[in-house]
């Protein structure tokens, strides 16, 4: 099946090193803009307690929750070792200015995504 | 003892079992257990401490994060949650009026000024003026709990209205009308000053000896927007009875018959410590100096997230008293450096969010879609 694409704003609409969120019917997701201009999505809930990742500070491609500063990766929704959790992750493609999801690709509520990265 | 805490959580989130853990360690590993360096580098990006960074700031002038990242050789190209805060602060701190400060190197509740709560929603906490307030505030108050629904309504410890609950993006909104009340920001989530806690003092009680309300509203009115290390919390008690628990703040006033007590470096937190008694003076003049010379030398000396109480500790009342009691010059020196630091910092953070519509994009969506 063809991956579909939703367009949910410009990059400049994310500020540098900061995040905005998607609301969707499956829940909230975070998209992050690093130093370096690569943006990632990822369910806004960390693994540990489910604290909005949104919220955090982000630095290289990590993301710090701002509840119990649990550090996530922003490629992977991995927790970083030595915790031990993942949050889903939503495949992103940056067009120009334009960024689009792929949401019908992302597994969300907990459990990594269905392809496109390797997780099961 | 850095991997203990992270590998089992064991003093990693109030610190209180950090001894126990450490003994723990010492007689498990027996000669193998190396006790942490009293020093530490700020943070896993640095092998400087943060007295070297701040010396650094100062010394060779640099006025941006990423001049510090340079200058001081950072394994990391845009620092961590640890040390950006830190530096945001320490650079702000040394440069008033002339470092702009880095909104993306704050934690939350400095960025969205209100309070994350464990389901994401906010707490707000508008400011009363040493804890007073009246039926057109409370009225106000009471409108907007209505009109947002907001669930709980609770009063603080530091004499405040808590409204909890709050959705992120109803924040603007919420602040709009405090303000139209004529209430500000209460800064209930700054590492700055947070409240000055009173009681009424001469004005209604028997035993009060001076104005502790009114002094109160003062020092507020003279300390409130201030950046600290971390929160600072104020107290006036009207006589020795102690009613607003002054000896435990980081800054407490009990007004005596000959004039004021001033207290320095108290805790009511994690590590309970009563104050110590920096000096007594007969006017309220002398008190707002004090404070703003006292204010002024925990800005410039203590580290990033240290409080009074433990900075106190490590420095030695003797330091803090050489410093404000023994070299009146010096105190007016730090004082005048605090106001000085006030002309940039007195501006209400709400009304420039509610009115203004400064940094939308943190209180909306990016989008909504399905």
């Amino acid at each position: 099946m063809e991956t579909v694409w939703t367009q949910v704003g410009s990059i400049d609409d994310i500020p540098v090193l900061g995040s905005r969120v998607v609301r969707t019917p499956d829940g909230d997701i975070a998209l992050f803009r690093t130093a370096a201009d690569e943006v990632f999505a990822l369910e806004d809930a960390c693994p540990h307690k489910q604290g909005p990742l949104s919220q955090g500070i982000v630095h290289g491609r990590r993301v710090t929750c701002p509840l119990h500063n649990w550090v996530i990766e922003l490629a992977t929704g991995e927790a970083v070792a030595p915790d031990e959790g993942r949050t889903g992750h939503v495949p992103v493609r940056v067009e120009g200015r334009s960024v689009s999801l792929a949401l019908g690709e992302a597994k969300l509520s907990r459990g990594g995504c269905r392809k496109a990265c390797g997780h099961v | 003892m850095d991997e203990v805490k992270a590998h089992t959580k064991a003093s990693a989130s109030c610190g209180g079992c950090s001894g126990t853990v450490e003994r723990l360690l010492a007689v498990t590993l027996g000669d193998g257990f190396t006790a942490a360096p009293k020093v530490k580098p700020m943070c896993k990006c640095t092998h400087h401490t943060h007295d070297a960074v701040r010396a650094a700031i100062v010394e060779h002038g640099l006025k941006t994060m990423a001049d510090v990242f340079q200058a001081m050789e950072w394994t990391t190209p845009d620092g961590c949650a640890s040390c950006r805060p830190a530096l945001n602060y320490y650079l702000l701190c040394a440069w008033p009026g002339e470092y702009k400060d880095d909104y993306q190197s704050r934690y939350i509740n400095e960025r969205a000024h209100a309070n994350i709560q464990k389901d994401g929603t906010y707490s707000v906490v508008p400011r009363m003026w040493g804890g007073l307030t009246s039926a057109a505030e409370l009225r106000a108050i009471a409108d907007v709990v209505d009109k947002f629904n907001i669930p709980t309504v609770k009063v603080t410890g530091g004499q405040r209205i808590d409204l909890f609950g709050v959705k992120k993006e109803d924040l603007p909104a919420v602040w709009a009308d405090l303000n139209a009340a004529g209430m500000v920001s209460g800064h209930a989530y700054a590492k700055g000053l947070r409240t000055v806690k009173t009681c009424v003092g001469s004005e209604w009680c028997r035993f009060g000896t001076q104005d502790s309300t009114g002094l109160g509203v003062k020092l507020e009115r003279m300390t409130w927007g201030t950046w600290t290390p971390h929160k600072v919390k104020l107290a006036v008690s009207g006589c020795p009875r102690n009613c607003a628990e002054a000896t435990i703040k980081d800054l407490g006033v009990v007004c005596i018959d000959s004039g004021y007590e001033l207290h320095v470096g108290g805790n009511g937190g994690l590590h309970v410590r009563a104050c110590d008694l920096l000096v007594r003076v007969a006017t309220e003049e002398e008190v707002l100096e004090y404070t703003g010379a006292f204010m002024q030398l925990y800005r410039e000396e203590a580290r990033y997230l240290e409080r009074t109480a433990p900075w106190v500790e490590r420095v030695g009342l003797d330091h803090i008293k050489a410093a404000l009691v023994e070299d009146p010059e010096r105190r007016r020196a730090l004082n005048a450096r605090f106001l000085f630091s006030q002309t940039f910092s007195q501006d209400d953070p709400w009304a420039e969010r509610a009115a203004k519509g400064v940094d939308r994009h943190e209180f909306n969506l990016l989008a909504e879609v399905g």
